[in-house]
């Protein structure tokens, strides 16, 4: 790589103003950074800290009328973009600069053949025939390594797996061989196995064809793995760039450090074994087969969970890790018992409340509560956040009145300020509404916590915080945590046991540092091996 | 915990305040037009009486079939005179077209709220029950596509011939075609609702069947269902005036938009002005009840008013 190469992209004091009545003046401020040939540059940051704009504005895809380039120069090889007319813009796009985007299932067009979608880049760019068009596009999806491409050209996207489908969008984008490549959170939709391999491609790519690449992300995982260069945004504006081992080793700005310092280790800390508690969840040989079809379509069986047999102790907190559809969401729900399981049993604390009926259950439900991923649906817009906390307890027959003196205590014990109650859950922020979810369900006085990827959707310093909340609420009242997650930093860092699940049944199982530290089965290996900057210890800064 | 509850680091505060629903209605074109075009009809049959009109079943055999703004001298019993100007002209029996017609917004306005109004409870109870509840889906649905394979206006006219005519068999006969169009509409709203992780929280704090669907479920539902509250309006109108056109429907006696055009049918070459005021008047109201509902969609549901 030639950092003294003149760049490709040169960002100076880009301004981007907000419309009127948003939360603050600009989205972005007098954002300066430069993208050499062949370098990958990571713009780095929480929400709305201005990282897609900035990333839409040199693409020239700011929404017209809402937002608009107030100041600056956004200089592509010299020629400054945001004096370009729309149709200039759209010459430039797709041939010398090109966006991949975060999701690879409506990125692209679900009526049209793969391969059609990129000899559409093509079509508008060059005068090429028929037989020349698929030989390029033939060529850049043997490049981005898609199996047999003669077949592949020819298929829908539906009929690929995520990690295919964002490789034909980068194929698309680079066809025309850009000399910048955007990529705004290109994994993030995706598993961390896909993950790695996409991470490992788009490296690969940028080496053989020098393209400068612009990555937007949200996880300094992916940074040490990529990042030549960092540029660390907050509330629009650039608090820090340089080199990544510097920024990253030797943060200079509070905010960095904080940021660093709030990704979870991928190495567990030291936990004493919990084996004296009695066992307070029990699941034996717990299936789930979900049947389609019906009077005329195909009868289909597909299996999310397979015999899965769990424990956990009081006091303990159990993660299952895996990947999408290997059915660690369906374990949870079965043991809430918002589904029914096709088989096995569920024992808490000795009663199998697999197979009760509605009424059955109804003493059964105060004991295991549910924390959801997405703070922004798991409360009722329309109800106050008191409503939501007492809702549990006063239908099990507490008078209001102590249902709400009960939820006074617990606001303050996740937090948050009491007289918060009468307010709606717009009012308050991912992290905030997450802690009210765990107030919800300590309200109920559960034995069983069970956390559905309780962090996955909150930005990397909130998440840190509701970790260390749902750890301290499990020592204070003595939970038994189901702990669900994708993400291997985060189990590492809460779990005590953790159970692998692959394709619905658990592959391994067993302490979180031993599991940690010698992984048995294939499945659990490639998993870690996938596991983003798992060589670069966060928040052990040099000075 | 070291960290500011209140703020915590690097979230978002809450978005400012927006202007209040009632504002933001104001600000449609649409919702202005329907709104003023429906009060005026709504208090034209309300104000009927007074109006200047006379009884709207009064039969003048020397006076029939007059164009519209002609004069008729009364003499009354005490031997003075007035005269009364016959806007709209009189039909074929002598009676006061101007009368009918203001006399007749009574009828469709009743017959399009109340239709909407008890289709839409109706369609509300069992479409909650059938979203909810899977085996009571599985026999209502079937029961109610049944219902919406037989065309509206087919099964209101084999309704009334049910009954004898009348305002209430009228009204029934208009209901019954509507509701499985509002319980689709409720149950798909009910499906997507119950995944909802509010909704399995409320479920796992034991809250009653009745109660999450009214708490939780039948909120989402109130948008979806002002919106086609009013085109059921629209429709039932509609309907109303094509039963009553076709004979069937209220009896002839009592003034309609569709009686009075159905009367004026033998004539229409020769005096247009029987089918013409209430025809204007009809499709006036139906307009401005649609475009009041396309700008309530708009307004209160952007999702649907993608979907639509």
């Amino acid at each position: 790589m030639a950092t003294d190469a003149k760049p490709v992209l040169d960002v100076q004091g880009l301004t981007v103003r907000l419309p009127a009545g948003a939360d603050r003046l600009n989205a972005v401020e007098n954002v300066s950074f430069a993208v050499a040939p062949g370098e990958i540059v990571c713009v780095v940051g929480e929400s709305g800290s201005g990282k897609s704009v900035t990333a839409h504005a040199v693409m020239g895809l700011l929404p017209p009328g809402q937002l608009t380039a107030t100041a600056g120069r956004v200089l592509l090889e010299g020629e400054d973009l945001l004096l370009k007319s729309p149709a200039e813009m759209r010459r430039i796009r797709g041939d010398r600069i090109s966006m991949i985007f975060q999701e690879p299932m409506t990125a692209l067009n679900p009526v049209m053949k793969v391969g059609d979608q990129i000899a559409e880049v093509l079509d508008i760019h060059t005068r090429l025939g028929e037989r020349e068009r698929r030989a390029r596009v033939l060529d850049v999806m043997q490049s981005v390594h898609l199996p047999e491409p003669e077949r592949m050209i020819d298929v829908y996207p539906h009929q690929l797996s995520g990690g295919q489908r964002q490789r034909i969008m980068i194929a698309a984008a680079l066809v025309l061989d850009p000399v910048l490549l955007i990529a705004d959170e290109p994994t993030t939709a995706l598993d961390v196995t896909t993950q790695a391999q996409i991470l490992k491609l788009i490296k690969e790519l940028r080496e053989r064809r020098n393209t400068g690449v612009l990555f937007i992300t949200h996880d300094f995982g992916v940074v040490a793995e990529i990042a030549h260069r960092v540029v660390v945004m907050q509330h629009g504006r650039v608090v820090e760039q340089g080199r990544t081992e510097d920024v990253l080793r030797r943060p200079r700005d509070d905010y960095t450090r904080m940021l660093i310092r709030s990704v979870p280790s991928l190495s567990p800390p030291a936990r004493e074994p919990i084996t004296a508690a009695p066992i307070v969840l029990q699941t034996n040989d717990l299936n789930k087969t979900y049947v389609s079809g019906g009077f005329f379509a195909k009868r289909r069986e597909i299996k999310a969970v397979k015999d899965v047999n769990l424990q956990v102790r009081r006091g303990e907190t159990l993660g299952v890790v895996g990947e999408s559809g290997s059915g660690k969401s369906t374990v949870a729900r079965c043991i809430a018992r918002l589904i029914e399981p096709t088989d096995g049993a569920i024992l808490i604390e000795g009663a199998d409340v697999a197979k009760l009926g509605a009424r059955a259950l109804r003493p059964h439900r105060k004991r295991v509560q549910i924390v959801f991923q997405d703070p922004y649906r798991s409360l009722n817009p329309r109800r106050t956040v008191g409503a939501a906390i007492t809702e549990g307890p006063v239908n099990f027959g507490m008078v209001e009145k102590e249902a709400v003196e009960r939820a006074r205590q617990l606001m303050r014990l996740v937090g948050l300020d009491a007289d918060a109650l009468s307010r709606f859950p717009h009012q308050f922020s991912g992290g905030q509404r997450q802690r009210i979810c765990i107030a919800r369900a300590l309200a109920m006085e559960p034995e069983i916590l069970v956390a559905d990827e309780p962090v996955s959707a909150l930005d990397v310093s909130v998440q840190a915080q509701v970790l260390e909340l749902i750890d301290d609420v499990r020592k204070r009242f003595n939970l038994a945590v189901l702990f669900i997650t994708h993400d291997l930093r985060v189990a590492a860092q809460v779990c005590d046991r953790i159970a692998v699940m692959h394709k619905g049944e658990v592959v391994e199982e067993g302490s979180t540092a031993a599991v940690f530290a010698a992984p048995k089965h294939a499945y659990t290996r490639a998993l870690f091996d996938s596991a983003p900057g798992k060589n670069f210890e966060f928040g052990k800064f040099e000075v | 915990m070291s960290v500011e509850p209140a703020l915590l680091a690097g979230e978002k505060a809450a978005p400012p305040p927006k202007p209040g629903l009632l504002g933001r209605l104001a600000r449609d074109g649409g919702i202005i037009f329907g709104g003023v075009v429906i009060l005026f009809m709504i208090l034209l049959g309300l104000a009927a009486p007074w109006l200047g009109t006379k009884s709207p079943s009064e039969i003048n055999p020397s006076f029939r079939n007059r164009v519209p703004g002609i004069e008729q001298t009364i003499r009354n019993d005490e031997g003075t005179t007035r005269t009364f100007t016959y806007r709209m002209g009189t039909d074929s029996l002598g009676r006061d077209i101007y009368s009918r017609v203001v006399y007749g917004a009574r009828v469709s306005l009743i017959i399009g709220i109340t239709v909407a109004v008890i289709s839409i409870a109706i369609g509300l109870f069992i479409g909650l029950i059938a979203g909810y509840i899977r085996w009571v889906d599985a026999i209502v649905m079937r029961l109610m596509d049944g219902l919406m394979a037989i065309p509206a206006i087919l099964l209101a006219i084999a309704l009334v011939s049910l009954f004898r005519s009348g305002l209430t068999s009228v009204i029934v006969a208009i209901i019954v075609p509507e509701i499985p169009r509002v319980v689709r509409l409720v149950r798909s709203i009910v499906l997507s609702v119950r995944e909802e992780p509010y909704v399995e929280a409320a479920i796992c704090a034991g809250t009653p069947t009745h109660l999450l669907l009214f708490r939780h479920i039948l909120p989402n539902t109130i948008p979806a269902l002002i919106v086609q509250g009013t085109f059921i309006c629209a429709n039932a109108i509609l309907l109303e005036a094509i039963l009553s056109f076709l004979g069937i429907g209220i009896p002839p006696e009592t003034p309609t938009w569709g009686n009075i055009m159905a009367e004026g049918r033998g004539l229409f070459r020769i005096y247009p002005h029987n089918i013409f005021f209430p025809g204007i008047c009809l499709a006036l109201t139906v307009l401005a009840v649609n475009v009041l509902g396309d700008g309530l969609r708009d307004r209160l549901d952007p999702k649907l008013a993608r979907r639509m």
